[in-house]
């Protein structure tokens, strides 16, 4: 139904014999005050947000330069680019590891729709969207860092990372596969396919672009993290010298959290310079993701 | 042609390797959906694994008393039960429950009206040409990062409520004993449950506008043609229809706000005792593991980081249950 449609009947009222004038002036009065109540509401929220914006980018844009970007962190001064290398590594390195799995578990997920096991698996999965962060960040610690004696490093934290984005990418993978029209399935299996070459050949070519979609929100969940990577990775003011474990590593998150506490002038700007990246890639591949589904849905 | 007669069976399965190829990868798909149950049960049991020394050391004081001590570090480790332990240590978290329940409960209170009048606001005020880029811009808070919500609510939030909000609240409510001053620094259970609710809001509000648009629209012509003004017809046709999503939200926000680290960390003060008042510094169970772990492992005991691993268990079980509680009513009304 129309907005329109529903406006129609708000002006002109007909007043039946017991309804006095009055009482419809307090019903609307009512109305103006609850939806100005409303209004104010999505202002603060607007308004929120938009000054998290800001005074990222104002920040940001004043803490940034070149030495920002081509020097490494002094203590609490210099530049951040072993942070901006260790954010990328760790980012790449875990969508490298959870994609082949989230697929795997995205195909069976959608392939055997109406099993017993799947809904538990799909439960499971919704269940570990809720385990906090941080409690991922405590088991990479026990499990790997610890446990394995891995020390602080670069493997620890991809596959911390990594069990954190899975449900996520399953989960897009799955809705992927299940936009496949049934009668593609059909074909496929009566031209004398094998399941394996059913989702080979038909369904992942076929959904690629929504499962790079689901890809790409999770590297951008991956990217913002930081509690369970300051439990995994630890923090260096050193460029990598590419060894996967017993090897500490620099990212931006950290630096927001840590240097922002920090009595001086250097530490807060590259501080906010870190902010400004963070923020700038996560929110550039949100938008870019939401246009590039958006068009996918009118093609 | 010739794969048709292969696949179909026709063929003796076991001579054709293709056959066995295609059939191997048909159950690696099925290897594939273990992978979800390995990782909840392997967390569970790691950090169950992890605690247990802690668990039987600590028994049922760790609920119960507020007295986090490390121990003298220096000290030479004395025998407890057959644990070794540093002198002094003891172990109690009960201002950790406390901060977390305290927070998360402030930041409902604030997130859920709010969330829900400002979804009402977009799908009945905004004119539909406009409403995608605002849920964009509702989609994009969430899609920022914890650790700059944290940042934010340092260089905004604190300096601004310290000086001018928080003095009107402690003057207006004083009476209250928890709301009366002193205010000091501005870190604190307020500021730590006025962050949470920002970033709890985009999920109520996204998902209480697709509860709306989920209204029969029969039954909202039906309320117009009665006479109702535009307020009344959602305010008695649509908001009883949509209780049950709201209360799943609500639990979903609640999870998402007992697990939040980073910006409750950056914000919060990280007191090891119960607040004094509504205004002063606490922590919460997970700004504390972060708060707590350099320390902890200067504990060569190792009890430090296994009464962590406690408190990480717990906040696992408690973020199962809360989500597993919120996805069952959510599934319930078909809604995802």
């Amino acid at each position: 139904m129309s907005a329109e449609m529903r406006e129609a009947n708000t002006d002109g009222p007909v007043f039946a014999d017991h309804v006095s004038l009055g009482h419809y002036r307090r019903r609307r009065i009512i109305g103006v005050l609850g939806w100005t109540l409303c209004g104010g509401c999505f202002v603060l929220l607007a308004f929120a947000m938009l000054d998290i914006l800001f005074k990222v980018l104002k920040g940001g844009l004043t803490a940034i330069n070149l030495k920002v970007l081509t020097e490494t962190t002094q203590g609490v001064s210099g530049g951040l680019l072993q942070a901006i290398e260790g954010t990328v590594v760790l980012t790449i390195g875990s969508v490298l590891i959870a994609t082949p799995l989230s697929i795997g578990v995205g195909v069976y997920l959608s392939e055997h729709r109406n099993r017993f096991f799947s809904k538990v698996v799909r439960f499971m999965s919704d269940v570990l969207v809720g385990v906090p962060s941080i409690v991922l960040g405590l088991f990479g610690y026990v499990a790997l860092v610890a446990g394995l004696g891995w020390h602080f490093s670069v493997l620890a934290g991809s596959i911390t990372l990594a069990v954190m984005i899975i449900p996520y990418i399953s989960r897009s993978v799955e809705l992927a596969l299940l936009a496949v029209p049934q009668s593609l399935r059909e074909s496929a299996y009566a031209l004398g396919a094998s399941d394996a070459s059913v989702v080979a050949r038909v369904l992942i070519p076929r959904s690629a672009s929504r499962i790079i979609t689901g890809v790409l929100l999770g590297m951008a969940l991956s990217m913002g993290e930081t509690a369970p990577v300051i439990y995994t990775v630890g923090w260096s003011d050193y460029l990598w010298n590419g060894q996967v474990t017993h090897q500490s590593m620099g990212y931006l998150t950290y630096v927001i959290w840590s240097f922002i506490d920090q009595p001086y002038q250097s530490a807060h700007k590259l501080a906010f310079a870190a902010a400004l990246l963070i923020t700038g890639m996560v929110l550039l591949i949100t938008v870019s993701t939401r246009f590039t589904t958006r068009y996918m849905t009118i093609q | 042609m010739a794969t048709t007669f292969e696949n179909s069976g026709v063929l003796d399965k076991s001579a054709n390797p293709k056959r066995f190829r295609q059939q191997f990868s048909g159950k690696l798909i099925q290897i594939f959906s273990l992978v979800v149950p390995i990782i909840l049960l392997g967390l569970i049991i790691f950090l169950a694994i992890n605690a247990w020394p802690a668990m039987k050391l600590n028994g049922v004081s760790f609920l119960t008393n507020s007295n986090w001590n490390l121990g003298s570090q220096y000290g030479k480790p004395i025998t407890v039960d057959g644990m070794q332990v540093l002198p002094g240590a003891n172990y109690g978290i009960l201002f950790l429950i406390f901060g977390t329940l305290a927070s998360s409960f402030l930041a409902l209170l604030f997130a859920i009206p709010v969330g829900l009048l400002a979804a009402m606001f977009i799908s009945e005020i905004i004119p539909s040409r406009l409403r995608e880029s605002v849920a964009l811009l509702a989609e994009l808070l969430a899609s920022v990062p914890s650790v700059v919500f944290g940042l934010w609510g340092y260089v905004v939030v604190i300096p601004v409520f310290s000086h001018y909000v928080y003095p009107v609240i402690a003057a207006i409510l004083g009476f209250i004993p928890f709301f009366a001053a002193p205010v000091r620094s501005g870190y604190g259970l307020l500021t730590a449950g006025i962050v949470l609710a920002l970033m709890v809001v985009p999920i109520i509000t996204a998902n209480m506008r697709d509860a709306i648009s989920a209204v029969p629209s029969a039954d909202i012509e039906s309320a117009f043609a009665l006479g109702s003004t535009r307020f009344e017809m959602v305010w008695k046709v649509v908001l009883p229809q949509i209780k049950r999503p709201l209360i799943g939200v609500s639990i979903l926000g609640l999870g998402r706000a007992m697990g939040e680290t980073m910006a409750v960390l950056m914000v919060s003060g990280n007191a090891l005792h119960i607040p004094k008042n509504i205004y002063s510094p606490m922590s919460t169970m997970a700004s504390f593991l972060v708060s707590q772990l350099s320390s902890a492992m200067e504990d060569p005991t190792g009890m430090a980081v296994n009464s962590l691993v406690e408190v990480g268990l717990m906040l696992l079980i408690l973020g199962v249950l809360v989500n597993a509680a919120a996805r069952l009513l959510l599934l319930n009304t078909g809604k995802n």
